[in-house]
């Protein structure tokens, strides 16, 4: 537990005083307790962390963070979280948003902080559906959904999100889901510890616009045959008895496999630390949506230099190299004369 | 002293002129605006008045020889106090017959020509679209014309140097600038100095451009071409420091100051965008000013991050030109909804759509004040010339940061990149315009973001970081206090009052009507931003006629000066010349119900001095 000043704090701490309005049965709530019980125990301050959100069901949880938060407007969390992070590199600043916010309306703003790695924790809630507006198909939503705006079936390809993240450089990206709890705060720990821009997907169940969506690997008797989880230096295996796992092919592609079929020295060893994203982005191709077995946890956690304490590096360095800034002097710089 | 044409005095050797307009003209790859620019710099450090006009197309390399492709730079120089950079020239140095035919119309009859002669062959006549040479056809009958050998004589110059054909014939434009240094009796020095140390690891073209510019002059000397040289005296301008500055400059200056003011770090969040880009090129040079300066993956993301700065306790600004501006709409709605202060500069431009990236309008004035959704107040303010830039940002920023509102700067293309002399200002003058951030629970031990001050209406300040404040915001209507989300209808319409009602009181907050009165004036012109100088330089030319006529300028678009109304209704006639189709003018029709008459020009340069001149004695005598 976390103390300041004598106090511990608890997950009290981070709860605000405004009613919590998703729908009832919303996995939203899951991931706000998540966020809510790690955050003692990780050492956060209220007064020291920022939540800042776009437009969407998911946009709405900083008014539930007893913290400082923004709940600005669609897809410009991520912009908006770096205009923070520049400003006071020390805030811990967490960026809230939906599958439409992110990587629909948000999508250049997502790449870009993920490529800067500015020290934001992005959690994408991703429940393949628009739900504040009412049900219309996603770009994270299967290929044929039919919905409000496509009643013949959706035509456009999803996006694979983790795909998405280590294809724009982030430095660490990993996946969580709504019906886990203690998986959740684990990674939520980690996107926390991880210097640099964190891309965490989370699996949300919207039951009234896209029920279900996740159970063919999150039912509870689902799971063990269809997550894989990834564990950094340990062999990617999985099933109840660990019986499958995952084996890399001749080509360098990772591939499901039965372990009796490679030996346990067949098995790929997860290692989240690789330089080289190949591995990690293959292994994000393992599954094409929540209907085969799919890889959850760290996929990446590498380092990289992060954006704003450069920024703040370059400004630091200007004033060693030329001294504090002298404004008459700069006025007074280029070609000069004097009227008597 | 005559207003219309540069008064001749003989003395000695050298004619006198009190002032005089010169405008280098080339291809886009010919070095004019070089050359334009050191002939600024030169006759800014002898101590003349001047003022220039840039013009050169969007292209990088636009054809080379079409008259598409020509770029051109104007300056005026003189030896009084003048605030254009004047209508024509007089002077026109054309280095092909693209440049002739692009800049024709503008010279009036009895002006100079001098072009290159070896840029007129078969072919540059024909890209040019000549049928035939006008050296020879008499066209140019009116003008006195200057035929000099610029390219061959440039290339015999450089002979002995042994520098490639190429570097040689680049040279011209230094040719040129050499000739023109000659006819006004500029110093050599500072341009030898300046090639010396601009070129000083580039022998070839140091010793190729030296040998040019002195060949120039040599030239002018020697030719008998031209009777005597001319000299424009330095003007008596007020006492002080002066430095030539254009207006991007300024303001990126007039930001600097304002943050030093205020006692807050600025972050500027921008996008690469003519004729803005510059703002944000100034601003990364003063990193040790503490200013965070960053280049954003687009126009949104720039004013999102400006947001977010200003959230935590930033002088955020961004800049921009019109097509960014409307991208911005979204997030300067969200900071008029969040009550932050942030700066918004609009270096306005040719529209709509991508117009003419390089040519400057006052299109935007209309989308300034009104172009968001919902009842979005703004306070905006106009910069009316350069060097005024660095005022108009100082003021943007004190508004901003008093009120916790977005502010947004209107200057445009015809300032950013338009030189003048500028008298260093006082920085030890300029107010304290810091605030206070909220440190303490302001609520029944509790803290409400949106409980304001009563005078001012700003809601308190208080930044991540600050225990015991924490507080959630965001574009959803707040409730007035404490800022919780409010769905109720009385409290929307109270917040929407509240915020029109902040916005309003600034006029208590800022000067009367700067009001040039004339006994006698029943016309008044009224202006705002960039064409103070010509209405000023039109109403100096209607009052030496012996005409009465008065002029107010616009600082602030909203609010109006508190007494705007009583000054317009003061004169029986209202004329308002703008660079748009009429949008103050409707603006003062529809806020005072006074008959303004609009004056328009959408051409994508300045109104000149003349036009000025005719249209107001034009309303005078109806």
């Amino acid at each position: 537990m976390n103390e300041t000043a004598g106090v511990t704090l608890t997950r009290k701490d981070f709860e605000s005083d405004q009613e919590v309005r998703w729908c009832p049965g919303c996995g939203d709530y899951s991931i706000l307790a998540a966020l809510q019980s790690v955050f003692p125990e990780i050492g956060m301050q209220p007064h020291d962390t920022v939540f800042v959100s776009g437009i969407g069901c998911a946009a709405r949880l900083p008014y539930y963070m007893n913290t400082y938060g923004v709940h600005s407007i669609h897809g410009r969390a991520p912009a908006l979280a770096t205009g923070v992070a520049m400003t006071q590199p020390d805030l811990h600043v967490w960026v809230i948003g939906g599958d439409g916010d992110m990587l629909s309306i948000g999508g250049n703003h997502l790449i870009h902080a993920l490529r800067r790695n500015v020290n934001i924790k992005i959690l994408m809630f991703n429940n393949q559906i628009y739900g504040l507006t009412k049900g219309q198909y996603s770009p994270t939503s299967e290929q044929g959904k039919v919905t409000k705006s496509t009643p013949f079936g959706s035509i456009d390809h999803p996006f694979n999100p983790i795909s998405v993240a280590i294809g724009s450089e982030a430095s660490f990206v990993a996946r969580t889901h709504d019906m886990d709890r203690k998986h959740m705060m684990e990674t939520f720990r980690r996107a926390h510890e991880h210097r640099g821009a964190a891309f965490v997907e989370v699996y949300q169940n919207c039951n009234v616009f896209n029920d279900g969506a996740f159970d063919a690997i999150l039912k509870k008797d689902a799971r063990p045959d269809m997550l894989i989880p990834l564990r950094h230096g340990e062999p990617i295996r999985f099933g109840a008895d660990g019986a499958h796992g995952v084996a890399v092919n001749r080509f360098g592609e990772p591939y499901v496999c039965e372990v009796a079929d490679v030996g346990e020295d067949g098995l790929l060893i997860h290692d989240e630390h690789r330089p080289d994203p190949t591995l990690a982005f293959s292994l994000s191709r393992l599954s094409t949506g929540p209907h085969m077995p799919t890889p959850i946890g760290v996929f990446r956690d590498v380092d990289r230099p992060v954006y704003e304490v450069e920024v703040a590096a370059q400004v630091d360095a200007a004033v060693e190299r030329q001294g504090p800034g002298d404004l008459a002097a700069v006025l007074a710089s280029g070609p000069t004369w004097t009227v008597p | 002293m005559s207003i219309e044409t540069p008064a001749v005095a003989t003395k000695g050797d050298a004619a006198k002129l009190d002032r005089v307009v010169i405008r280098f003209a080339g291809d886009s790859g010919d070095g004019m605006q070089l050359v334009g620019d050191r002939f600024t710099e030169l006759s800014a450090a002898f101590g003349n008045d001047l003022a220039t006009l840039p013009n050169y197309p969007a292209e990088i390399r636009a054809p080379a020889g079409t008259v598409a492709g020509v770029s051109s730079f104007q300056v005026h120089i003189s030896d009084h106090d003048i605030v254009t950079p004047g209508d024509g020239p007089n002077v026109l140095v054309a280095m092909n017959p693209a440049a002739l035919k692009a800049n024709l119309s503008d010279l009036s009859p009895g002006s100079t020509v001098i072009v290159n002669v070896d840029g007129f062959g078969e072919r540059d006549l024909d890209k040019a679209g000549y049928l035939d040479n006008p050296l020879h056809d008499g066209s140019l009958a009116a003008f006195t014309v200057y035929e000099v050998p610029m390219t061959s004589i440039t290339i015999e110059a450089t002979r002995d140097l042994q520098v490639k054909p190429r570097v040689a014939e680049r040279s011209k434009n230094f040719f040129a600038l050499g000739l023109i240094c000659w006819m006004y009796t500029r110093p050599v020095k500072p341009i030898v100095e300046w090639i010396e140390a601009k070129y000083a690891k580039k022998e070839q073209v140091r010793e190729a451009n030296l040998a040019a510019f002195r060949a120039g002059r040599n030239f002018g000397e020697t030719a008998e071409l031209f009777d005597h040289p001319y000299e424009v005296e330095p003007a008596s301008l007020p006492p002080g420091t002066y430095t030539n500055i254009v207006g991007n400059a300024a303001v990126a200056y007039g930001l600097i100051a304002g943050a030093q003011q205020a006692k807050l770090q600025m972050v500027y969040a921008s996008y690469p965008i003519t004729p803005a880009s510059d703002i944000l090129h100034e601003l990364s040079k003063h990193k040790n000013f503490g200013v965070r300066t960053m280049q954003a993956e687009d126009e949104i993301a720039a004013a999102a991050i400006a947001v977010g700065a200003a959230f935590s306790g930033a002088l955020a600004v961004t800049g921009t030109s019109g097509p960014g501006l409307d991208l911005k709409a979204e997030a300067i709605g969200l900071a008029v909804s969040l009550e932050l202060p942030m700066v918004i500069v609009d270096v306005q431009r040719a529209g709509p759509s991508t117009g003419m990236p390089t040519k400057t309008e006052q299109t935007d004035l209309l989308l300034a004040l009104y172009g968001r959704h919902g009842e979005s107040p703004v306070p905006v303010v106009a910069a009316t010339s350069s060097s005024d830039c660095f005022a108009a940002a100082f003021e943007a920023v004190r508004l901003a940061v008093k009120y916790r509102t977005p502010v947004i700067l209107l200057t445009d293309g015809y300032l950013a990149n338009g030189a003048e002399p500028w008298r260093l200002p006082d920085l030890s003058a300029l107010p304290d315009i810091s605030v206070p951030f909220a440190t303490e629970a302001n609520h029944d031990n509790g803290f409400w973001p949106y409980l304001r001050d009563p005078t001012t209406l700003a809601r308190p300040w208080a930044i991540p970081g600050t225990p015991g404040l924490m507080h959630r915001i965001g574009g959803i209507e707040k409730e007035d206090g404490s800022g919780n989300i409010s769905y109720q209808p009385e409290n929307h319409e109270r917040m929407v009052h509240l915020r029109q009602a902040k916005v309003d009181g600034i006029a208590a907050d800022i000067p009367g009507v700067e009001l040039d009165h004339q006994d006698g004036a029943e016309l008044l012109v009224i202006g705002w931003g960039s064409t103070w100088g010509a209405i000023k330089a039109g109403v100096r030319r209607v009052r030496a006629g012996g005409e009465a006529v008065a002029h107010a300028h616009l600082r602030h678009l909203n609010p109006f000066p508190a007494d705007l109304g009583d000054v317009l209704a003061r004169y029986p006639k209202v004329l308002c010349p703008e660079m748009n189709l009429g949008q103050l003018a409707m603006l003062l029709r529809g806020r005072y119900l006074v008959d303004v008459r609009s004056y328009t020009k959408v051409r994508g340069v300045p109104f000149r001095a003349a036009e000025m001149e005719a249209r107001m004695l034009e309303e005078i005598r109806r």
